[in-house]
């Protein structure tokens, strides 16, 4: 430690280190080991009847299964999205970019409330769809939709910047060699962008299986049909089980933390790819 | 051609996921006129909840500023063993679920929880009531300033502080007077962000809060209340307020990354 302040002549190490590992101790280190230590305090049987409960398992088939659909769509619709931005000049651009990030902005509650409103039968969208046997609102459906929303700027905004970054020469030689359209994007575009692409993918799924807000909104929140696993969590709260709230909270932190090394992973394959390339 | 059905794609998809939706928030709410929206403020718990919600953000936006220029001024001008852990625990708020954000605080301070006991003892309530609330909020907002604090002033280098107090000035001159001019609109930005945030959130909130009508509602626990009373002008009416303030977030966001000159994510 001495060594370090002798180098630096900047103040206030000691006093920030110590207010920020406080801080952080007292409001995220305390309360989550609070957390896996109920969770690890119950009967081994116990734990695993709660999170292998026919609800609990339901409810993550359809938390898995709906952020996946809503990734998957984000990373096609979002590719598009990002590439019109990027490669495209059209009127409303800046403003369409802008809009991008309004997901993050909006309070989840007024996502889902209006979502709600504009899927439900008698809604703009849902009035139309309701007559083809669709189903959006008060359905699995709905949930996708929700999550898709939610889950779009995280696509948009990781692929755009490597968009940006990708070479226009790349392509340009490999049309000049005689490849055409489809063979340039899917063999030359398509590869350079894939860590961007499976890192937004990731990032949207991640938060996906964690959304709660927009959800009890479009949901109907229906046992073992349209009830999420944090929706779960709040059911078993309101039964005053607090140690399966926990032990299902403890699966998903589990699922975060997986979510979390992914990332840390994807991005680091990401960046040896630029660098990568750079040397070359 | 490609180009145009490209460009027709992207807006389809935007329109029905997201202008569609803001839309129809606004349309609804002005739906009966300008005198309708005014008169579903005049309900006392929707006041309430308004109240609610700017209270816990003038709590939590200041703490978490002073929270963030503090981590960042650790993080980015000092080397140390475990910095590398310092940063993924103040990202991790961003990766937990809201409800299990709110959950770990019901088993900290709730009747079964660690401290419950010892609070009643000293009759002193925090879940279900508002000092839950607030904390909750602050750990789901507590990254924002940080993460935009952190990368930037790492960016910048240590040079001209160093310099300052090389010339002699104090650290707190030196902060105020080097260091903040040329961080303040990355501070700006991240201290809109966390108020959008700390304003909007639903799930951490809703698991602490206990839902009591014109105490522990805030603005969009509110709206969840109003629409599971089917009293839809009202629930519009409040999610107008805050598409609003995400509106204002937007147009500041914008304004700032221009200014910056720097796209961001």
């Amino acid at each position: 430690m001495g060594l370090r302040r002798e180098r630096s002549v900047i103040p206030g190490f000691g006093i920030t280190f110590g207010f920020t590992s406080f801080f952080l101790c007292a409001l995220v280190l305390l309360p989550l080991t609070a957390l896996v230590m109920k969770g690890a305090g119950m009967d081994w049987q116990r734990f695993v009847a709660v999170v292998t409960d026919p609800r609990a398992l339901a409810s993550y088939r359809l938390s898995f299964g709906a952020s996946l659909m809503a990734a998957a769509i984000n990373i096609v619709f979002g590719f598009i999205v990002a590439w019109t931005l990027v490669r495209y000049r059209f009127p409303g651009r800046r403003f369409i970019d802008a809009m991008i990030d309004m997901p993050f902005a909006l309070p989840t509650a007024v996502s889902g409330l209006a979502l709600t409103a504009v899927f439900a039968g008698n809604g703009w969208i849902g009035q139309y769809l309701e007559p083809l046997g669709i189903k959006v609102a008060y359905a699995p459906l709905g949930i996708t939709i929700a999550l898709t929303l939610i889950g779009m700027p995280f696509v948009v905004r990781t692929v755009q910047p490597a968009l940006e970054e990708l070479p226009k020469d790349v392509e340009e030689a490999a049309a000049t060699l005689g490849a055409g359209p489809a063979y340039t994007f899917f063999r030359v575009i398509l590869p350079a962008l894939l860590p961007a692409i499976l890192t937004g993918f990731t990032l949207a799924f991640a938060r996906g299986v964690g959304e709660y807000g927009s959800i009890t909104f479009i949901a109907g929140n229906i046992p073992m049909e349209t009830e999420i696993t944090p929706l779960l969590i709040v059911i078993r709260l309101d039964e005053y089980d607090y140690a399966a709230a926990a032990a299902i909270g403890c699966v998903m932190l589990a699922i975060s933390f997986v979510m979390l090394f992914a990332i840390n992973l994807l991005q680091a394959w990401g960046r040896r790819r630029i660098s990568g390339a750079g040397r070359r | 051609m490609t180009r145009i059905i490209l460009i027709l794609v992207s807006l389809l998809f935007l329109s029905a996921l997201l202008f569609a939706p803001l839309a129809v928030v606004f349309a609804s709410a002005f739906e009966n006129g300008l005198g309708a929206w005014f008169q579903s403020f005049t309900d006392s718990d929707t006041g309430a909840a308004i109240r609610l919600t700017l209270l816990t953000a003038a709590i939590v936006v200041p703490l978490n500023t002073l929270f963030g220029v503090c981590a960042a001024w650790c993080i980015a001008k000092f080397e140390f063993p475990g910095k590398s852990m310092l940063i993924t625990l103040i990202d991790l708020p961003m990766a937990v679920s809201p409800v299990v954000s709110g959950l770990i605080y019901v088993l900290l301070f709730g009747a079964q929880g660690w401290f419950g006991a010892w609070l009643q003892e000293h009759d002193i309530s925090i879940i279900f009531a508002v000092p839950g609330i607030v904390i909750a909020t602050m750990f789901v907002t507590f990254p924002y300033v940080a993460r935009e604090l952190i990368p930037l002033m790492q960016q910048l280098g240590n040079d001209e502080e160093e310099a300052a107090i090389t010339l002699g000035a104090g650290g707190w001159f030196t902060f105020f007077h080097v260091t903040l001019p040329r961080i303040r609109w990355g501070l700006l930005y991240g201290v809109i962000l966390c108020n959008a945030r700390a304003m909007g959130e639903f799930g951490a909130v809703s698991v602490v809060s206990g839902h009591i009508r014109g105490l522990t509602n805030t603005m969009p626990l509110h709206i969840e209340a109003l629409y599971q009373d089917y009293s839809m002008s009202g629930a519009f009416a409040v999610a107008s307020l805050l598409s609003l303030l995400a509106v204002v977030t937007l147009i500041i966001k914008t304004l700032l990354e221009w200014r910056m000159g720097v796209h961001h994510r």
